[in-house]
């Protein structure tokens, strides 16, 4: 075992020992065992990347391809510190979060499960151990946001999650298996080698469509973006943990992860582009009017996904064009803002869950004046809001300025043009003074004004709770202020995603006067007018249709769904036997019809035999006795017509020169009209239920339809028998191999003994089932017989 | 000969059809029958008839009928005599239990929620 693989297994390990440990030791939290993980995968994790061994392969299914390779290059080692860090804060902080009475075991299980999916996803150099990780996360993901399960909305929310990431993570399986079919590899990195073969391949757009849709739905991109305010159920070191730092950048990271190879296309460079600038618009926009604390949060962290979107849109343009190192700054930027936004939103996260902690609610209308009471709480939340917004010195400045900068790039390259640059620009500069207005209007609801409107006694929250936020927003004012020590990291993750070397990277906070500057300014300016002016606004709001959401959509198609599953399952699955027949029976006339009209009816040629007179006689009697039975009216007429056509085949058997099937049809059919005799006794008066003239009607066009195909599938057969029986042989051996001169007897024990063989059982089955059907009874109907007796 | 006989099975199977479409137990089981006879004389048929003697071997004779779908047939009629069987008093059994022999009235429970 390596040290990658060690550091991925170990959660896993973690996850099946937890439940137990918490089972036997009730007195120690399971939190600390479980703390011990992340911090050892994180130790791990550099140590492999101090000795270099950052590439170990581990085969699992070679045969299929399956195997459990990884690879650690920049961008795989800052999400793997991400996740080990953040998930070491988030376990302590969760410790002292939840409630003892909780199903701890349960917790610790499923976020233990989710850190080794997740580790496992950005490592895997393998793409088939990718989708296997990549739908562990889903899965760990909506357990923990169904944790409560008592509670309806956890439920909701949870399926909601689960239908749309599981979709995108099909999609993902799909786009994989098209680049394998394309590059015939199972790693990445040789896919990242073979780009020019990809983009020749005329599947190309197939596996681009199939992994933008799996990336979006992940991180919550427009309009896939519905799920993550309703997985805000869950507890908050969960959504602070999956839902801001790891889980929803698995899309960003899977954007990056292809971008040396789909950038090549413009298209790719657009969609990308527009559907995160798109994100950011609507969702920062949308952030402003949540009354929930929350569900600005979790608007808030779709609108960053997007901006990262748009980063690694534009940063496409340096795969694009070759030499051009002006567009190079957005990866940078993007891997910068990766961290930054992991570091604030994770504090804002779990301040929020202080808050809620604290007072007992997170309406933003009853929360109000909070400073004087929790004043650590405010000046955690104050920078980490501010760094959201953009606003020096901190992180989220630095990566925003970034941002800006290169959106006023990308008039330099040739794919933006016109009206897209500005229709982009202006996506984008709203989507920031959204943020901003947000960020600003969090703040000041929450911990300005006067005291709040709870029940509870508020005061400051216990040091060990504070720890895990203090650390991170530690994190957010020394990498506001010292960027440079991030940049190895950064140009290491920045080489990993275009596949090419960025130079040397240097931040700084003054750029001097450019456009960047000038929009950050002016952004301040009337976003801070806006937060003052919020209420003669906020009614454009209103405008907004609640059947005009996506939300509606996604309801609306899973009650069609629903009602179009329940509808087919009473209209044709509990419609009873006849409906059935009628549909297997059309099926069969269709399907044979439409085979018979792909060529023209050629019968071929018929070798017939003679006609007699009796057998004509025969058919006539046939006929006769058919046509009796379906019009008969009472039971013993149609009994006695079936033994009439029963006793006629018996007859066709002696004319055709087959005298045991006349013997053995004979008799049965003897045997038969006596058994429907003895029945008959029993069975009520022969009524025929055929009231209507359209049910007769609907009989009748099936049954003509049925005899047709069949009559001329036996035409047509019979005119083409190709070649010779192979009777001849059974003929020529029947008295010198078996002995025996009646070849049907023969054939029927010794050559074809086995048919015989389980005919024989099929009878004594059928002779036990009868005896069973007439023994068997519920001890009732039996009482009550003897009872009538 | 031949002709007649494939025609005659796919009235037989017509008939048969027909019956089984109804909504009477005792007509569908009737049906079934009817399209045993159908498809054993179809069988019989397609295999040739009357191309020579009766399979039963003798030195002297050169042709016979070929025995091999009489073999089929032979298996068939026995199945599907034991399969009628344990329908016809399959049906007796459920008309007792039941009280009904309209097919349209045996549906399970309507809502079982």
């Amino acid at each position: 075992m390596s040290l990658l693989h060690t550091a991925v297994s170990l959660p896993f390990i973690g996850a099946m020992l937890i439940p137990a440990i918490y089972y036997y030791n009730k007195r120690i939290h399971p939190g600390y065992f479980a703390l011990i993980i992340p911090i050892a995968a994180a130790i791990l994790f550099i140590l492999a990347q101090l000795n270099n061994q950052i590439n170990q392969t581990l085969n699992w299914m070679p045969h299929i391809g399956l195997n459990l390779n990884f690879r650690m290059d920049g961008i795989s080692l800052l999400f793997c510190m991400l996740i080990t860090i953040i998930g070491a804060l988030v376990i302590f902080y969760s410790i002292h979060y939840l409630n003892k009475r909780e199903q701890l075991g349960h917790f610790y299980t499923y976020l233990l499960l989710f850190m080794g999916a997740m580790l496992g996803v950005v490592l895997s150099d393998n793409v088939l151990a990718l989708y296997l990780f990549w739908e562990l996360t889903s899965i760990s993901s909506f357990l923990l946001i169904a944790f409560w399960n008592h509670k309806q909305k956890s439920l909701e929310g949870a399926l909601k999650s689960m239908l749309i990431t599981v979709l995108g993570g099909l999609m993902l399986l799909g786009g994989l298996l098209t680049l394998v079919t394309i590059t015939n590899t199972f790693s990445l990195h040789e896919m990242v080698s073979k780009s020019d073969v990809i983009i020749q391949s005329p599947l190309f757009t197939t596996a681009m469509v199939f992994i933008l849709l799996a990336a979006f739905t992940k991180s919550a991109q427009f309009p896939f973006h519905i799920w993550l305010p309703d997985a805000m159920e869950a507890p908050t070191p969960v959504s602070a943990y999956l839902h801001s730092a790891t889980m929803v950048k698995a899309g960003v990271y899977l954007i990056a992860r292809f971008t040396p190879i789909f950038a090549l296309s413009a298209s790719w460079i657009y969609i990308v582009t527009f559907v995160g600038a798109l994100t950011l618009f609507w969702a920062s926009f949308n952030a402003v009017k949540q009354q929930d604390l929350k569900g600005v949060l979790a608007y808030s962290t779709v609108s960053q996904l997007g901006l990262m979107m748009t980063l690694l849109g534009i940063g496409g343009l340096g795969v694009y064009h070759d030499h051009q190192p002006l567009f190079y700054a957005a990866v940078a930027a993007c891997t910068f803002h990766i961290f930054n936004h992991a570091s604030f939103k994770g504090a804002l996260f779990m301040i929020v869950g202080i808050i809620d902690h604290e007072t007992g609610t997170r309406d933003l209308r009853k929360l109000s004046g909070l400073i004087q009471l929790m004043p650590v709480t405010f000046t955690a939340a104050i920078i980490s809001a501010l760094s959201m917004a953009g606003v020096p010195p901190f992180n989220g400045f630095l990566s925003k300025e970034m941002f800006l900068s290169s959106m006023f790039d990308i008039s330099e390259s040739n794919i933006f043009n016109g009206p897209s640059v500005v229709l982009l620009l202006a996506l984008v500069i709203i989507g920031s003074l959204f943020t901003f207005i947000y960020s600003v209007k969090f703040i000041k609801d929450v911990f300005f004004g006067h005291s709040p409107a709870v029940d509870k006694q508020v005061h400051e929250a216990p040091l060990f709770l504070l720890l895990s936020p203090l650390v991170m927003v530690a994190v957010v004012v020394i990498t506001g202020l010292f960027p440079n020590i991030l940049t190895g990291l950064i140009e290491s993750a920045s080489y990993a995603v275009l596949n090419k070397d960025i130079g040397h990277l240097h931040i700084s906070h003054w750029h001097g006067i450019n456009p960047a500057l000038i929009t950050t300014l002016l952004i301040f300016a009337i976003g801070t007018a806006l937060v003052f002016a919020y209420k003669y606004w906020h009614s454009v709001y209103l405008l907004q249709r609640p059947n005009w959401t996506f939300n509606y959509v996604y309801q609306k198609g899973l009650t069609a769904v629903e009602s179009i599953s329940y509808h087919i399952n009473n209209t044709i699955i509990a419609s009873g036997i006849r409906k059935h027949l009628i549909i297997i029976f059309t099926a069969l006339i269709v399907m044979t019809a439409v085979f018979l009209a792909q060529s023209p009816l050629n019968f071929g040629d018929w070798q017939l035999s003679e006609v007699r007179l009796f057998e004509l006689i025969l058919v006539v009697l046939i006929l006769i006795a058919t046509y009796m039975i379906i019009v008969a009216q009472s039971r013993i007429f149609s009994i006695i017509m079936l033994s009439a056509i029963g006793y006629s085949v018996g007859l066709f058997f002696v004319f055709f020169n087959a005298p045991d099937l006349a013997l053995t049809q004979l008799t049965i059919e003897t045997i038969s009209t006596a058994l429907f005799l003895m029945c008959f006794y029993h069975l009520p008066k022969l009524s025929r239920y055929e009231e209507t003239i359209k049910f007769r009607l609907t009989n009748a066009v099936i049954s003509v339809g049925v005899g047709l195909v069949v009559t001329i599938i036996a035409l047509i057969a019979y005119g083409h028998r190709f070649s010779p029986s192979i009777a001849e042989y059974y003929i020529k051996n029947v008295y010198e191999l078996a002995a025996g001169k009646n070849m049907v007897n023969v054939i029927l024990v010794d050559f074809r003994g086995f048919d015989t063989l389980f005919e024989s059982t099929v009878l004594g089955i059928a002779g036990i089932g009868i005896y069973t059907l007439i023994k068997l009874r519920d001890k009732k109907e039996v009482e009550h017989e003897q009872t009538e007796k | 000969m031949e002709v007649i006989m494939i025609i005659l099975s796919g009235i037989l199977i017509s008939a048969s059809v027909y019956l089984m479409l109804s909504r009477s137990l005792l007509r569908i089981i009737i049906g079934t029958s009817v399209l045993t006879h159908a498809v054993n004389l179809l069988l019989l048929t397609m295999g040739g008839l009357k191309q020579g003697a009766i399979p039963i071997y003798d030195e002297h004779l050169k042709r016979y009928v070929d025995p091999i779908p009489q073999a089929l047939i032979l298996t068939a009629i026995v199945i599907s005599f034991a399969v009628t069987a344990f329908f016809l008093v399959l049906a007796f059994r459920s008309y007792k239990e039941l009280g009904t022999d309209n097919m349209s009235m045996m549906k399970g429970v309507p809502d079982d929620e």
